[in-house]
């Protein structure tokens, strides 16, 4: 039996994952929910018809998003990962005994819900109890907290879905306020490939680049994304990723990981030309 | 109204059986289904130029309903609680002029409020009646303009032996609401009508716990904007009336000036618009009413900004507050609420409804999405924390100037006329409109006094960004005033 779901990466690019079964199909109050069996990747989920992730690729930004930060700050207690819902990026940040709290920021209950019914691996980071899980919009979650955080993950993806507002300027300005005075945001920068893709990239360096002093972009390969060349941004009130990098200090930690190492966090934020460019040409426009 | 009746919508069924039939047209429009124009297809989709189609006799014609479009106006009459509704596609500012050139004649005099739409005033042009402007309230605080009372409305009508009607915004643009109810009274006592401007009320007919809507006041006519709050396009709009006005007469007035060609996109979106507020309304506004309120208990808890609501009601000048509308004063942050809404559009991307001087109005309708509320909040929030500086005061009465009518609309429209740089104009009386947009509330009218105190306030709203139209020098170095006046 041919059985494929697919994605459109572009109007003109489709991508197909070769299915077994459909597990789940549902819609929530904000977005469409499926979850499907598939040969190749595993149990995978989708939001809105969009691949959020995978069994198979789902460690590559999981340790991205929670390494990079956490071999440059020195001493992170208390930490924010809005979106999340899956429980992956808490799970590989309670390596760290240094972190005394985690609040994870996911609007859709329905998301944690099913999460924890397929993907039961990754969900069990949700039921530590460091870590605390508020069913409410980020923004008004941020709204009336000031400097209390060391470290914000943004891991919503999708800058035109259900959580388009986590890719605006208010949102960045918010995580701002609510940062430390080191603080860190990581967030996901999409992918800088396809043309519809370049411009929301380009749009969220260019709000970050003139909310916070250093704002940095790195990538990673991740194949069910858009071109499968996904980027992150690494944002910061005062250390920066390469020169503030606690390399030695990281590696005795002895943290078990599949895609992260330390020569990969240096190579990471080695560039590809077109996407320097495109990343200058947003910090050369004034804001 | 009746449920039953009102989950029908006989003019977009009428259009569905009619799009069935794939009938070959040898009339206009020439795009014929769009095949002329590929290119429109392309831009709005076969379904909506395969419906872009004229009257004929399966569809009824606006001009002189006799069926389906007369069904789908009586069915709007129900669910409005009035006597007879006309379907309108020159938008609210044709079914304010009809209501006008329905009561007012040459010579005539009509009482409104200074915060009325020029719309208003432009009927009158047409008519040669002339507006007497009753001398509302401002809020020192806000630098809005209030409602009217009884006493007020009264004092003109004894004043003004030639004024024909009244006419009252319910609500206005901030959502302030006059006592719609104790003025009708008052003056159908006095033997004059009563026509309510509600652009912003339609949800007010399907509302629980709004304020009053004007046909369940007793008013004799009504505009409404459906494509405001009631969600129909764009420019379609609704005209009701109550017991005593002749509708054979309305629609005459209105068939002065409407189309021969009536939008049928426009008017299916009227009927099935209006089985949607029948149907769903109740459930949609509160909804909208939750958010509003929610939306002004954040925005209130972030300090500096003041988004007001019920507790500006007194009894008299604010008689009832419209809590769907979200208005926002700003000039506590230090900033204009023009200079806000600017900084949300050109930093944030979001487009709100207005800025003025003192405020913003964002507007929540039964389209929005909670998200979307919380960003409004996050970017006030950060606005705040960004531009935030001391708070800017008013100086009183810059907002709202009281002017003197010299010469009718009417007459000063058609006279003779100079033109003079700005400053020069004071003392003489103004030829042509200066208003500030949003919200389109004349500054000075054709026939009315310059004074200094209008000099300064609409140099002052220029230099803080408020588009300044109506005039014909756009940079408004010249005003033409009256020649020998």
């Amino acid at each position: 039996m041919e059985y494929w779901f697919s994605e459109l990466h572009s109007p003109h690019v489709k991508f197909g994952i070769r299915v077994e079964k459909q597990l789940f199909s549902a819609q929530s109050d904000f977005q469409r929910i499926d979850v499907f069996e598939s040969p190749e990747f595993g149990k995978f989920l989708t939001l809105n018809g969009s691949v959020i992730f995978s069994e198979q690729d789902c460690f590559i930004y999981n340790e991205m998003v929670a390494h990079v930060p956490m071999s440059v700050h020195p001493s992170v207690k208390n930490v924010l990962i809005i979106g999340g819902g899956d429980g992956g990026v808490a799970k590989e940040l309670l390596h760290y005994d240094s972190i005394e709290n985690i609040d994870v920021v996911e609007l859709d209950e329905m998301f944690v819900d099913v999460c924890k019914d397929f993907f039961p691996e990754t969900s069990k980071g949700l039921d530590d109890p460091r870590v605390h899980m508020f069913n409410v919009d980020a923004l008004r979650f941020m709204r009336n907290q000031k400097g209390v955080y060391d470290l914000i993950i943004n891991d919503a993806t999708d800058p035109f879905g259900a959580s388009e507002g986590f890719f605006t300027r208010e949102f960045y300005g918010s995580c701002y306020k609510v940062l430390s005075e080191d603080g860190i945001l990581v967030y996901q920068h999409g992918s800088p490939f396809y043309d519809e893709d370049e411009g929301a990239c380009r749009n969220m360096h260019r709000k970050v680049f003139h909310t916070f002093p250093i704002s940095r972009v790195y990538q990673a390969h991740i194949p069910t994304c858009p071109s499968g060349y996904w980027l992150f941004g690494f944002a910061s009130k005062c250390y920066h990723p390469l020169r503030d990098f606690r390399e030695e200090e990281w590696n005795e930690r002895n943290i078990p990981t599949e895609y992260y190492t330390t020569n990969l966090h240096r190579g990471a934020f080695m560039l590809p030309k077109y996407v320097e460019n495109l990343l200058k040409e947003e910090e050369e426009i004034n804001s | 109204m009746n449920l039953t009746r009102q989950a029908s919508a006989p003019l977009y069924e009428a259009i569905e059986i009619f799009r069935k039939k794939r009938i070959v047209p040898f009339d206009v429009p020439g795009h014929k289904r769009g095949r002329g124009n590929p290119e429109l297809i392309d831009f709005l989709g076969e379904r909506c130029v395969g419906i872009d189609v004229n009257s004929m006799k399966s569809l009824d014609n606006l001009s002189h309903p006799i069926s389906v479009i007369k069904e789908a106006e009586e069915l709007t009459a129900d669910a409005f609680g009035a006597e007879h509704a006309f379907f309108i596609v020159g938008g609210t500012t044709q079914a304010v002029q009809d209501m006008v050139l329905s009561v007012c004649k040459h010579g005539d005099e009509i009482i409104v409020p200074r915060n009325v739409h020029k719309s208003v005033l432009n009927a009158l042009i047409l008519c040669g009646a002339t507006p007497v402007y009753v001398n509302t309230e401002i809020d020192e605080r806000l630098g809005i303009v209030l409602g009217m009372t009884v006493e007020q409305v009264e004092s003109a009508i004894l004043a003004h032996p030639k004024a024909v009607a009244v006419l009252i915004n319910n609500p206005t643009y901030y959502g302030i609401c006059s006592d719609i109810k104790g003025i009708t009274e008052m003056v159908h006592k006095h033997g004059l009508k009563v026509l309510a401007d509600e652009a912003h009320g339609t949800h007010l007919y399907f509302g629980d716990d709004l304020p009053l809507n004007a046909m369940e006041a007793g008013v004799d006519m009504a505009a409404i904007s459906m494509h405001k709050s009631g969600g129909s396009l764009t420019q379609s709009s609704v005209l009701l009336t109550g017991n005593g006005m002749n509708a054979d007469y309305v629609q005459t007035i209105i068939n002065l000036t409407q189309t021969t060609s009536a939008s049928y996109l426009l008017m299916t979106s009227l009927d099935i618009s209006r089985r949607n507020l029948a149907l769903r309304g109740r459930q949609s506004f509160r909804k909208v009413t939750e958010w509003a309120e929610y939306a002004r208990g954040e925005i209130n808890s972030i300090g500096g900004y003041y988004a007001y609501g019920r507790e500006l009601v007194n009894g008299t000048s604010v008689y009832d507050y419209d809590v769907t509308k979200l208005c926002v004063f700003t000039r506590d942050i230090g900033l204009d609420g023009i200079e806000v809404y600017d900084i949300l559009r050109d930093e944030f991307d979001i487009q709100i409804e207005f800025g003025d001087i003192g405020n913003i109005m964002a507007y929540i309708s039964i389209g929005d999405r909670i998200q979307d509320i919380e960003r409004l909040v996050g970017a006030l929030d950060e606005i705040g924390r960004i531009y935030a500086k001391e708070g800017k005061r008013f100086e009183i009465d810059r907002e709202m100037l009281l002017p003197d009518v010299i010469k009718s609309p009417q007459a000063a429209f058609y006279a003779e006329k100079e033109k003079l740089p700005i400053r020069k104009c004071v003392g003489r009386v103004s030829g042509e409109f200066v208003m500030s947009y949003p919200p389109g509330i004349p500054i000075l009218a054709p026939g009315e006094l310059i004074t200094e105190d209008i000099v300064d306030y609409i140099l002052y709203s220029m230099e803080k960004g408020c588009s300044m139209q109506g005039m014909e020098d756009a940079s408004l170095e010249t005003l033409k005033v009256l020649r020998g006046v």
